[in-house]
């Protein structure tokens, strides 16, 4: 049998997400005898296509076709499915990120597969039957989802999986799915991004601040230390309900949900809703002057203190880390 | 134009979250039902105000579900949609809920179908995904911004870092996330008026489950901070390093 991954690239570049999710998927292959295949949609380098063989992947599925350079989920779930009939695969991974939520639950359909969205942990292979463990009740409980039906479809959560890169090269074969014009139909006018900083949903380390800060103009203690961290920039809600910081950085049940190795959470309460978006982290870090603070309860480490007079003093105290480090 | 929105029951927000038989079941003792948020705010309110933009358009929403779900289906009404439709039935899988709401529009000729992003409880993001396919309309998650001028939607989606404008042509699945619309609270004359609006209950159309949840788990009891003196933020660097080892 075969796994095949959709492996996703931006502007030629794979996607860590994705990376992750080809790892996942050669994990299963692993231990289950079977093969790890991808498939890539869009314009790439045959290097970056094949350095999927790095993390296990031995064939790749190329559409080197300009037309899939931008997203379309309709386009993009028959290009996949028929994909993965080319490979016999019973299983299809993909990452649960912004495209891949909307795209798992359309792949399923097209192949009459069950799907598990946002696994986040290695799935259990079992009498025909898969088993994968993912988050509910926005992070306040888990839960093992089963699927019964003979094809299956698995969205990995982004940075639940560690990328271990080995020694390979993929083979790449030219794939031509059989779409017809019509089915893009999805035009981008624009694309509004900041670049030069890293995507909040990729990020492995995250700085937030919240209202304790008490203005955009104190933001410096949060970009600086983020970018000394290699860090990206996240925000409260209320915070980006002001316009101190932009909406794409409000994080919580209504914003985004992270999931980085290192939260550090600076002036914000822990209000429950906010915690909804951010209680996967692995470690969390709270910086607040208020040692009831609710954040203290879902946190790692704590500096019960000021903002103002903590982060220049952490700034400080981490530069000299990275020098001796 | 004519806009179809599925609608939900979740457990409030606050809930506190237990299981039942096992760990197998939700256990709902004492808890507060809602309609799910990104629903209500934004992919029901967005549906009312094109309705309001453009003469002569209708909402219909949809809920899967037992007849205790009428409270929910009301309150819709009084934000604004035309009437409702229930399918009698109680939800096994997102596949299964999926199924039913695609098999009404077929009944009906709907340009828009607008979902919330996601239900509170399962975090899933399927039901807009499934809808899509099984009709084979075009579909845009994550949604912040929806205009339509006639057949054409323009839509502002999120996207890692940032935002994308589209345009596509209707018919189209929409998932809505914050912003798409200004959150209403029901007035007094969209409560009563809701009183006599139809709400319609259709029979199940039968599909077989591709999933089920074989148990829940609740995490480990809660976490013991370490506490670090603000006098002393160098220790701070060090336990990300030495213990925790994330940096
Ligand atoms: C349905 C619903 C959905 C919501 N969704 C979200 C969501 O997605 N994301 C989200 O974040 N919120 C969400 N909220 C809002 C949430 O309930 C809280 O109101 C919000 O998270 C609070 O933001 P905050 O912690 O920045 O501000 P506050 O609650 O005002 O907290 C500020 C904190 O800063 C501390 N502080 C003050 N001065 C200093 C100082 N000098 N140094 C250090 N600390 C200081 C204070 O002790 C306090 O703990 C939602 C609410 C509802 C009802």
């Amino acid at each position: 049998m075969a796994i095949l991954t959709f492996v996703e690239v931006s502007e030629g570049k794979i996607k860590k997400a994705s990376l992750e999710a080809a790892a996942y998927s050669s994990k299963i292959a692993e231990t289950s005898g079977a093969e790890s295949v991808a498939v890539v949609l869009g314009e790439a380098s045959a290097d970056e296509v094949s350095s999927l063989g790095k993390v296990g992947v031995k064939v790749v599925y190329h559409a080197a076709d300009a037309r899939f350079n931008t997203f379309n989920s309709k386009v993009y779930s028959k290009a996949i499915a028929e994909a993965a009939d080319k490979a016999s695969a019973e299983l299809v991974v993909l990452s649960f990120n912004q495209n891949g939520k909307f795209l798992g639950p359309r792949i399923a359909v097209r192949l009459s597969a069950g799907y598990i969205p946002g696994a986040s942990e290695l799935p259990v292979l079992e009498g025909g039957k898969l088993s994968a463990k993912k988050n509910v009740f926005s992070g306040k409980a888990s839960a093992t989802y089963q699927i019964v039906t003979a094809k299956k479809v698995v969205a990995l959560t982004p940075n639940s999986f560690p990328i271990v890169k080995g020694e390979g090269t993929a083979t790449v074969e030219a794939f031509s799915p059989s779409v017809s014009d019509a089915d893009f139909g999805v035009k981008v006018k624009s694309v509004d991004k900041v670049t030069g900083t890293i995507p909040l949903t990729e990020a492995e380390v995250v700085v937030s601040g919240g209202r304790g800060l008490k203005g955009p103009e104190n933001w410096w203690m949060i970009e600086d230390l983020a970018k000394e961290m290699g860090a990206a920039t996240a925000c409260s809600r209320p915070v980006a309900d002001v316009d101190w910081r932009p909406h794409h950085e409000h994080v919580g049940q209504t914003g985004i949900t992270v999931r980085p190795n290192l939260y550090i959470a600076v002036g914000i309460s822990g209000a429950i809703q906010h915690l909804a978006g951010v209680n996967q982290s692995k470690v969390i870090v709270v910086i607040n002057n208020d040692p009831e603070a609710p954040f203290f309860k879902a946190a790692d480490y704590g500096i019960v203190g000021d903002a103002f007079e903590v982060m220049p003093k952490l700034i400080e105290e981490y530069k000299k880390f990275k020098a001796a480090h | 134009m004519k806009i179809l929105v599925p609608i939900t029951k979740v457990p409030d927000t606050t809930s506190k979250i237990a299981f039942a038989d096992n760990n197998t079941k939700f256990n709902s003792d004492g808890v507060t039902f809602i309609m799910n948020p990104t629903d209500e705010w934004y992919a029901l309110t967005r549906a009312v105000e094109l309705k309001e933009a453009n003469a002569g358009s209708e909402v219909v929403v949809i809920n899967v579900g037992a007849a205790d779900n009428e409270q929910i289906i009301r309150k819709a009404l009084a934000i604004g949609a035309d009437r409702a439709v229930r399918v009698d039935a109680n939800p096994t899988d997102a596949f299964f809920v999926a199924s039913q709401i695609a098999a009404y529009a077929q009944t009906e000729n709907f340009d828009l179908v607008i979902t919330g992003k996601e239900t509170i409880d399962f975090n899933s993001f399927q039901v807009g995904g499934m809808v899509a396919e099984l009709l084979d309309w075009q579909a845009v998650g994550l949604v912040n911004k929806l205009e339509v001028a006639g057949t054409t939607a323009t839509l502002t989606r999120e996207i890692e870092g940032g935002t994308e404008t589209v345009e596509t042509s209707l018919p189209l699945v929409v998932g809505a996330t914050k912003d798409l619309a200004q959150a209403r609270i029901p007035n007094m004359k969209g409560i009563m008026g809701a009183r006599t609006k139809a709400i319609q209950v259709v029979p199940v159309t039968a599909v077989e489950s591709r999933t089920e949840i074989t148990s829940f788990t609740l995490p480990e009891k809660a976490k013991q901070v370490k506490l670090v003196s603000p006098d002393n933020v160098g220790e701070l660097v060090r336990l990300l390093h030495e213990e925790a080892k994330v940096i």
